[in-house]
């Protein structure tokens, strides 16, 4: 039941996300379709907010880290109730709260503003040693690019989440193997990530990033106490949906056009079906 | 008032401010400090031992000192993020503008051991860029407070306004500074002397420095008023208009000559109050040498700032 909800909602970001990339004429679909699943487990089940009180101490807290994909970002929070749904089509336009990255001072639900990468997850450890210093039992989750830990402050943060025992902490790495450019593993490699978080005194999950029951199974299991931080490696595609985009570089950046966008939209139909 | 009771001799302006955080925790429990293993060139050993849960020292890791000072002030703390000055604001600088001032996070950053007190150890230590980096960043509040009482003043400052701060904290010994009140406010700059000649605008060491050049251009019957701008962003524009009026500003700050203190000056009175100007500080990479040193070799003394002073008389005259 929990599963098919998530999957419902995850198929109708997909849609919302690329409306708003074509309307808009630019955006990171590639990555946010690889993370859309992932969020919609997030947003959809596993975290405890009130939209009407996005500031509300004791909330669930989420981090954005790989800042650039607002597209699935922005569906999530429309979709969750921090603001219209309606307020999609402004997305990127002049004086639209829709940055094309994440701003908390324009938008109710952010709670940081990301978008230079490798800041996200020094933020996460923040907010989860408050909740360690108060002893609150709110959770901090934080969705990174796997490409994004190339850059030093995340393993700086990680180290010290190791350190510190951040059982409220869970990060999730959006492991869809391509970053701008080329594959993570010709370019910087990432491998064995695994044991990179092991060795820096985390616990370590691997999931298919797609798959809802399993996201769902690693989420609860991230929300039990625990002594030590949590990494979930989720094995994503980039561009995952729509058949064109998956697993390729050169849908980083990108806009679907007119036939492109009808043929994206009638696998997702089809996926419904299914 | 404070200047009155306080002994005379010389101060090191980090005790002032760790007695203030002390304070400050004392009376609220959302206040903590981060630190990059600079518990001891910070002085915080004392607040480790009274609030040992409230001390989060991340280690040698600027970048995830500041984001995790954000992480705190999201999780409803006050953060004091204490880091030597050349580290905090160059090594996380893209924190200190994402997490922190465009995030509006309740983040205050305290640059320790500012300026060339470091002199020896040479230009990658010596935090002489920190203002002018830190000044171009929107809604980042930069404040270079010039004794311990202002130093004092300007972490509860910090600590009672809601958005990120920036305190330089100076390490070279200096004297109180003699006031005719007891009143600080982030923003509005303090007149120490009145004068009609020349305005000195100074910060930090340089105050207790303009002060001495001023008693110097009095025997030479040159009036010169002193002007303490401890906040450079937002800057006390009508001060800066006031001090235009005498027609002939210098400015002298532990710190570049250009883009920090006397560029934003310069940027004020250009476009509203143009008036001859001129500006000591560093000029770049520095010699080896002790703090003092650095400070009168290039001219950053009474002497300096009295010549500067009569150099600007001398066009304004023409």
């Amino acid at each position: 039941m929990r599963a098919d909800h998530v999957r419902e909602r995850a198929n109708w970001m997909r849609r919302r996300l690329l409306a708003m990339i074509v309307e808009a004429g630019q955006g990171h679909p590639g990555g946010d379709l690889s993370a859309t699943d992932i969020l919609a487990t997030l947003y959809f089940d596993i975290l405890r907010f009130d939209p009407a009180q996005p500031q509300a101490p004791g909330r669930d807290r989420f981090v954005m880290s790989k800042g650039h994909c607002t597209g699935a970002l922005y569906s999530a929070l429309a979709g969750a109730g921090f603001f219209p749904e309606a307020e999609l089509d402004t997305y990127l336009r002049p004086e639209s709260r829709l940055n094309g990255h994440p701003n908390r001072t324009y938008l109710p639900g952010v709670e940081t503003n990301t978008g230079p990468l490798g800041h996200g997850l020094p933020v996460a450890v923040g907010i989860a040693i408050a909740a360690q210093i108060d002893q609150a039992d709110y959770r901090v989750f934080v969705l990174t690019g796997d490409g994004e830990l190339q850059e030093g402050s995340m393993w700086e943060a990680a180290m010290l989440a190791g350190h510190r025992g951040l059982g409220q902490l869970t990060v999730i790495v959006d492991r869809n193997r391509l970053q701008q450019g080329a594959r993570t593993e010709d370019t910087n490699a990432l491998e064995p990530l695994a044991d990179k978080w092991r060795a820096f005194g985390w616990d370590v999950a691997e999931v298919n990033g797609h798959d809802p029951v399993a996201l769902l199974q690693r989420l609860d299991a991230a929300c039990l106490p625990r002594s030590r931080p949590l990494c979930i490696i989720a094995n994503t595609r980039k561009g995952k949906g729509v058949s064109f985009m998956e697993d390729q570089a050169g849908w980083h950046h990108g806009v679907p056009n007119a036939a492109q966008y009808a043929q994206a939209l009638a696998e997702l139909d089809a996926e419904l079906v299914a | 008032m404070s200047a009155a009771a306080a002994p005379s001799g010389l101060f090191d302006c980090r005790d002032a401010y760790v007695r203030a955080v002390e304070e400050l925790a004392v009376e609220d429990d959302r206040i903590v400090a981060v630190v990059n293993d600079s518990v001891g060139s910070s002085k915080l050993g004392k607040f480790r031992d009274r609030f040992p849960d409230r001390l989060v020292n991340v280690g040698i890791a600027e970048q995830n000192m500041v984001g995790v000072g954000a992480g705190l002030a999201n999780g409803g703390k006050i953060p004091f993020v204490s880091g030597a000055s050349c580290f905090l604001s160059a090594r996380a600088l893209e924190q200190i503008k994402a997490d922190c001032a465009y995030s509006q996070a309740n983040v205050k950053l305290c640059g320790i051991s500012s300026g060339v007190a470091y002199g020896e150890l040479g230009a990658t230590h010596h935090s002489i860029e920190d203002v002018a980096w830190l000044r171009a960043i929107d809604r980042l509040t930069v404040i270079v407070p010039a004794d311990p009482w202002e130093t004092a003043q300007a972490i509860r400052a910090a600590a009672a306004h809601d958005g990120p701060v920036y305190v330089r904290i100076s390490r070279m010994p200096v004297p109180e500074l003699d006031r005719d009140h007891d009143a600080f406010r982030i923003g509005q700059a303090e007149q120490l002397r009145a004068g009609q000649d020349v305005a000195i605008i100074a910060n930090g060491t340089l105050v207790h420095r303009a002060l001495d050049a001023a008693h110097l251009l009095e025997a030479e019957g040159i009036s010169a008023r002193v002007i303490n701008m401890a906040t450079v962003s937002p800057i006390d524009t009508a001060m800066l208009a006031q001090a235009a009026t005498t027609g002939a500003i210098v400015t002298a700050e532990e710190g570049l000559a250009h883009g920090g203190l006397g560029g934003a000056v310069a940027e004020y009175c250009a476009t509203h109050s143009p008036v001859p100007m001129r500006m000591l500080g560093f000029p770049g990479f520095l010699p080896t040498g002790s703090a003092a040193w650095l400070m009168d070799r290039f001219g950053l003394n009474a002497q300096g700032i009295a010549a500067a002073a009569r150099d600007l008389l001398a066009v304004k005259a023409r």
